[in-house]
């Protein structure tokens, strides 16, 4: 039995498959059925240094849904933070008033350090372009959703893996899962080298491409992400490949029928509107999973589940 | 009559012999092991003939035997080094070191955006042996030749 209780989750690297496994199993107790008193008499506080919406509603909302309350940095800016107050001094004061800490920070190392001056759990709410573990437990739990397991599945990572840092995660926790990864992107955008050695290491199976029809028809799963502009040192080069990553209606005439597409959100051009009402389109209902891994998380580190 | 020898660094009695220590890492052998602040004499020999390195580095500490946990610290700056425990003018000992799996404090995180290089923090590195990408910091998670993490 995995025992979560004060245990932090600041990495995907610092869990099992098992681990994994119980995680996405106690999320899907929760979309099945609410437990509004849960968490009732536990604080939860929202330390988010670096604005981010999405994933501080989620984290709020799923606090505040098992009937725990949230206390939260009204603004980073004038947050002591923000007077050069270190993450670790600003860590010592707030565990005294809650039960758990939620995080963001744009240093990377930040969620690390802070669940070691902490004696409450810690989670990493993204750690600059480091790690974003909630992130890759909710695409996790979408892809196991949708396709009922998470070995042997063909998997499409796509955009920008350079510097998207929920790729290098989802890519690497595949790899240990047993799928097959196919990372599509531009040359200049590509996988960077250690998520490769990292995957080698464990003999996870990888192929590397540039264009994605191709490999259409095999896949199960296509997770799509942004590239942005401003990534590319030549605006001549973005002009040349930005299209190429445009999922359209087009491109899914030979997909299979299991086959969903996935996106960390929020898109801006990479998915066309048209997509969306295909049955393929799955990255609302991943968004949506966020609040139930969220919970799960929670509950599982406050050691009430 | 015997030939005088001439002795370039002198025998010691008891205490330790690092050998083999690539050629102008002597000095920052001392800084790193900290070896003033045990109080011995510390003798180091600069530019040594070696059959091996063409050139080498040599540090003798008396009365105070290094452990190999001590001693393992250099391998990331002197790979090649060896270590000679010496009892009453004997080497009782000798062994390569070897670069530990785990190492605390004594590196820098070439990461600038890395939380070791904004607070107070004992950097940590893992390492392995596999392919080029040797040394993983425990902080920002990143993966880093051994030669572009310099030491503190
Ligand atoms: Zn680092």
């Amino acid at each position: 039995m995995v025992n979560f209780k004060n245990r932090d989750i600041i990495s995907i690297h610092d869990f099992s498959k098992e681990d994994i496994m119980h995680i996405l199993k106690t999320a899907k107790r929760f979309k099945a059925a609410p437990a509004p008193g849960l968490l009732k008499n536990k604080i939860l506080a929202s330390l988010f240094f670096e604005p981010s919406t999405r994933t501080r509603f989620s984290f709020e909302s799923a606090m505040q849904r098992l009937g725990g309350s949230v206390i939260t940095l009204a603004d980073a800016k004038t947050s002591s933070s923000a007077k050069g107050e270190s993450v670790a001094d600003s860590i010592r004061i707030v565990e005294k008033y809650c039960d758990v800490i939620v995080m963001r920070h744009s240093i990377e190392g930040s969620a690390r350090l802070a669940a070691e001056v902490s004696n409450n759990p810690i989670i990493n709410g993204g750690d600059g372009a480091n790690q974003h573990p909630t992130q890759t437990f909710l695409d996790l739990f979408s892809i196991l959703e949708t396709q009922g397991k998470l070995k042997g599945l063909n998997v499409a990572i796509v955009g920008d893996l350079k510097y998207g840092r929920t790729t290098h995660s989802l890519a690497y926790a595949l790899g240990m899962f047993g799928s097959r990864l196919h990372f599509v992107s531009p040359v200049s955008l590509q996988m960077p080298n250690h998520v490769m050695h990292e995957l080698k290491k464990m003999k996870a199976k990888f192929t590397i491409h540039q264009h994605p029809e191709k490999i259409m028809p095999k896949l199960d799963i296509f997770y799509a992400t942004r590239i942005q502009k401003e990534r590319f040192p030549d605006p001549v080069e973005y002009e040349k490949v930005k299209d190429v990553y445009i999922i359209t209606n087009k491109l899914l005439t030979k997909v299979k029928k299991n086959f969903r597409i996935l996106h960390p959100l929020p898109r801006v051009n990479e998915i066309n509107y048209e997509v969306d009402t295909t049955p393929y389109a799955y990255y609302f209902q991943q968004a949506n999973n966020g609040l139930y891994v969220r919970e799960a998380l929670l509950a599982l580190t406050l050691g009430k589940i | 009559m015997k030939p005088l020898r001439t002795f370039k660094v002198y025998a010691i009695k008891n205490g330790t012999v690092i050998d083999h220590i690539p050629e102008g890492k002597g000095v920052e052998i001392i800084d790193l092991l900290r070896l003033r602040q045990w109080r011995k004499i510390v003798t180091v020999g600069i530019g040594f003939s070696s059959k091996k390195y063409g050139k080498k580095d040599i540090v003798k500490i008396e009365n105070k035997e290094l452990t190999a946990e001590e001693a393992n610290k250099i391998a990331i700056i002197a790979p090649t080094a060896t270590l000679n425990i010496i009892r009453n003018f004997e080497r009782v000992s000798k062994q390569n070191v070897k670069l530990p799996e785990v190492i605390e404090g004594i590196l820098k995180c070439p990461n600038p955006a890395c939380i070791t290089n904004h607070e107070p923090v004992t950097t940590k590195f893992f390492h392995d042996e596999t392919g080029e990408l040797h040394m993983r910091c425990w902080y920002c998670e990143r993966y880093f030749k051994a030669t572009d993490v310099e030491v503190m």
